[in-house]
């Protein structure tokens, strides 16, 4: 591996040494585990293990609960209640599993926070980026589906909103949606190939993990400083660095441990406080709900599709141009989808050369709104489409875009950023100089 | 962007001022304070008994348990029938076998290991999952908080809906429509099934109307959630060992950086 220079592994019994030849397995695991990681490193760092730990649950009850579940419309609804009264620990399960997929959203909005504020993004970490991007996508593909197995009215009526998305696409929307449906309406076909891409998706999720993981070694961790670790030689990348193990898979492990407490409080007390009570209806395609929501991580991105009416006159004058090819629906479905490719391509979008937020006095203004902006249309995204709601939503939306397509490209010009220390080490300890009590403390980061 | 900001603030302040009716015209629920809430909250098995033989005696004619096995209601935790009573009950049951009679069917007697028959016919909804199909709290403005606090709710929605009628009927399209304050919408097409005084309990516990409808709302909530004490117990434990191991690895890591951390306020301290 490339990189920052730091000790390999050297394989000394005879059958190390055999092996190596043949495998070097060994030292591929080692130099995994002692990647020097920058000391400055913040909590908000830890996200990655919760990430990794969550996928392993989630595919470990995924596969227990395949042993149980039946993948038919007369019987999957049938069979979740199998789970949950006869199956020993059957429920425990299911409650981990449905669970779990709002824990794994939960931390990656986090980590891609995270990535946003100390600009992780920017080179040389463009391919982490995407590839984070990508398994993010898979995530909701996942999950979305994975939401339809159970058979409920939300599953039905959810899959039946979302994939009429694809049908707004003019001209090969209907052949499209007939297509990925195999059939005309939600039913059994959409039933058991939504059952089988769920099953495969998350193996897919675990290879692009590893090959994040081998960009992200390949480069070195960004850190709160985004200054880059020094790499001439072995002696100076060790004073900006420690190996990863032991020193952050503690801090990690004790961090993942601390919000499985509160997980497992959720599990124990209010399981179905995130999930919708219609879902314990079973489908019905002859009965919408009154409000068809999606899961939680979903809605800002369904406030973003539904923010685009056709009151709003961009949309009018984008329909007027097409002569009505483009209508609000596709216009919607088009900026939900878009809503996360610009935030793929950010890397190209930022035009600044300051990597960290920290020091980026402008930028840290726009990122908090950036965030609080997520927030509410995530709320707004619950609500009914009338009144106020709509204005909400496209406000959000606007800034969404705004962010990403004027802003970030904006700042890098307009902005005189903070002066950045000179190495990690200088951060790390000047850190501690000033929580000895001192005044004049370097201003701390917001997310430590 | 400050100006988006204070449209945004004052947006919100506005919707503060509105009736929560936007949730879709939701009924009144009743706060009703169960056993079984709260983390170290426990379902009453009397009551459970009470509630079992209300469904048996008024609902079960229009209403069906097609995902409750019989077998459980001697499940520890729950309504702890004893063995004999249950399969006594179970027997007064008739399911349809499709196996018998060469594989065209037949009614036989109903066995431990069969659930409750589904009653189809009045169009009356079944209720094995009432109890978690429906949400008693919301809100307000769509964030979540009343359902934090209070919980769900579909205990003390089956339990107000049942004492929620007023007495006005009317009829349209052929169907007589009662009005009831918890139903959304506030005109449900079931009669009102209890009134007060309905039957008798061995245990001599109260029969008025809000306290029989409490007891079948607990019983539904059992049928809905058969494994909530062995979650909550699950919950509990698994909190505390989770705790335990946080301090653990939280020391842990203070002692494995403090070396790194003291030589970093070493070099700071003379530096500047
Ligand atoms: C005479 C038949 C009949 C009896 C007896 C009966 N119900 Fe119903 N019930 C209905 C019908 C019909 C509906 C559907 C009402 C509607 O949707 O308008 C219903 C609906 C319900 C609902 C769902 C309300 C909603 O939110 O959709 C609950 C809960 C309920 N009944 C509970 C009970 C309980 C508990 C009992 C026994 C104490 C009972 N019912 C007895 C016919 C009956």
């Amino acid at each position: 591996m490339s990189g920052i220079p730091h000790d390999h592994y050297e394989p000394t019994t005879g059958g190390e040494k055999w092996l190596h030849k043949r495998l070097p397995i060994v030292g591929l695991l080692y130099d995994t585990l002692m990647l020097p990681t920058p000391k400055n490193l913040n909590w908000m760092w830890i996200w990655g293990i919760v990430l990794t730990f969550t996928l392993a649950l989630q595919i470990i009850t995924g596969i227990v609960l395949v042993m149980h579940y039946t993948p038919h419309v007369d019987f999957a609804f049938a069979s979740v209640e199998h789970i949950m009264r006869n199956v020993n620990g059957g429920w425990a399960l299911r409650y981990l599993h449905m669970n779990g997929a709002s824990l794994f959203f939960v931390a990656v909005y986090l980590h891609i926070f995270r990535g946003l504020y100390y600009g992780s993004y920017k080179a040389p970490r463009e391919v982490t980026w995407i590839i984070g991007m990508l398994i993010y996508l898979l995530m909701m593909g996942t999950a979305f589906m994975g939401y339809v197995l159970p058979w409920g009215q939300m599953s039905f009526w959810g899959a039946t909103v979302i994939t009429g998305l694809f049908g707004a696409i003019p001209f090969i929307g209907e052949g499209l949606q007939t297509w990925l449906l195999g059939g005309p309406a939600v039913d059994n076909a959409t039933l058991n190939r939504f059952f089988s891409l769920h099953y495969l998706l998350p193996f897919v999720i675990a290879g692009l993990v590893i090959v994040h993981i081998w960009a992200f070694h390949t480069t070195g961790n960004n850190n709160p400083t985004g200054v880059e670790v020094r790499r001439t030689s072995k002696a100076e990348a060790e004073k900006d660095t420690l190996p990863f193990w032991p020193y952050f898979v503690i801090k990690d492990l004790f961090a993942l441990a601390l919000i499985l407490a509160v997980f497992f409080a959720i599990v124990g007390f209010m399981p179905n406080y995130l999930g919708h009570p219609d879902n314990y209806i079973e489908a019905n395609a002859l009965a919408t709900p009154a409000h068809i929501v999606p899961e939680w991580y979903f809605l800002p991105f369904y406030a973003i599709l539904r923010a685009f009416d056709d009151t709003v006159w961009l949309v009018q004058l984008v329909g007027f141009l097409t002569g009505g090819i483009v209508d609000a629906k596709f216009f919607g479905v088009v900026a939900m989808f878009g809503a996360i490719v610009v935030m793929a391509l950010v890397p190209w979008l930022d035009t600044s050369n300051v990597r960290s937020g920290r020091y980026r006095p402008m930028f840290k203004w726009w990122f908090w709104i950036f965030v609080v902006n997520f927030v509410v249309l995530t709320w707004v995204g619950a609500m009914p489409a009338e009144g106020i709601y709509p204005v909400i939503a496209l406000i959000g939306a606007t800034y969404w875009f705004a962010y990403f397509l004027v802003i970030l490209p904006l700042l890098g010009v307009l902005e005189k950023p903070d002066v950045q220390p000179a190495t990690i080490e200088d951060d790390f300890n000047a850190k501690f100089k000033s929580s000895d009590g001192k005044d004049g403390a370097p201003a701390a980061s917001p997310a430590e | 962007m400050f100006k988006k900001l204070a449209i945004t603030a004052a947006a919100l302040t506005a919707l503060a001022g509105t009736p929560a009716i936007a949730a879709g015209g939701a009924g009144y629920v009743t706060d009703y304070a169960f056993s079984f809430e709260g983390p170290f909250g426990k379902f009453d098995q009397n009551q459970l008994q009470r509630g079992l033989k209300v469904y048996t005696e008024i609902c079960a004619s229009c209403h069906g348990l097609q995902y409750v096995p019989f077998r459980t209601l001697s499940d520890e935790g729950g309504v702890g029938l004893p063995e004999d009573q249950m399969k006594a009950y179970t027997s007064n049951f008739e399911v349809w076998d499709s196996s018998l009679n060469d594989g065209e069917g037949d009614f036989r007697q109903a066995v431990p290991s069969d659930n409750f028959p589904a009653v189809n016919g009045v169009g009356a909804p079944d209720l094995s999952l009432m109890a978690k199909a429906r949400a008693g709290f919301h809100g307000p403005y769509g964030l979540g908080t009343n359902q934090l606090f209070k919980g769900m709710g579909g205990a003390e929605y089956i339990a107000s809906l049942l004492a929620g009628y007023t007495g006005e009927e009317k009829e349209e399209a052929g169907t007589v429509l009662y009005e009831n304050k918890a139903f959304p919408g506030g005109w449900i097409s079931m009669a009102p099934p209890l009134w007060g005084d309905d039957l008798e309990f061995d245990d001599g516990a109260a029969t008025d109307l809000e306290s029989i409808s409490q007891d079948v709302s607990a019983f539904l909530m059992w049928t809905a959630e058969p494994k909530m004490m062995a979650r909550q117990q699950m919950g509990l434990t698994s909190v505390l060992l989770l705790s335990l191991l946080t301090v653990l690895l939280y020391l842990t890591n203070k002692r494995l950086w403090a070396p790194v951390k003291k030589k970093a306020k070493a070099a700071g301290q003379p530096a500047e």
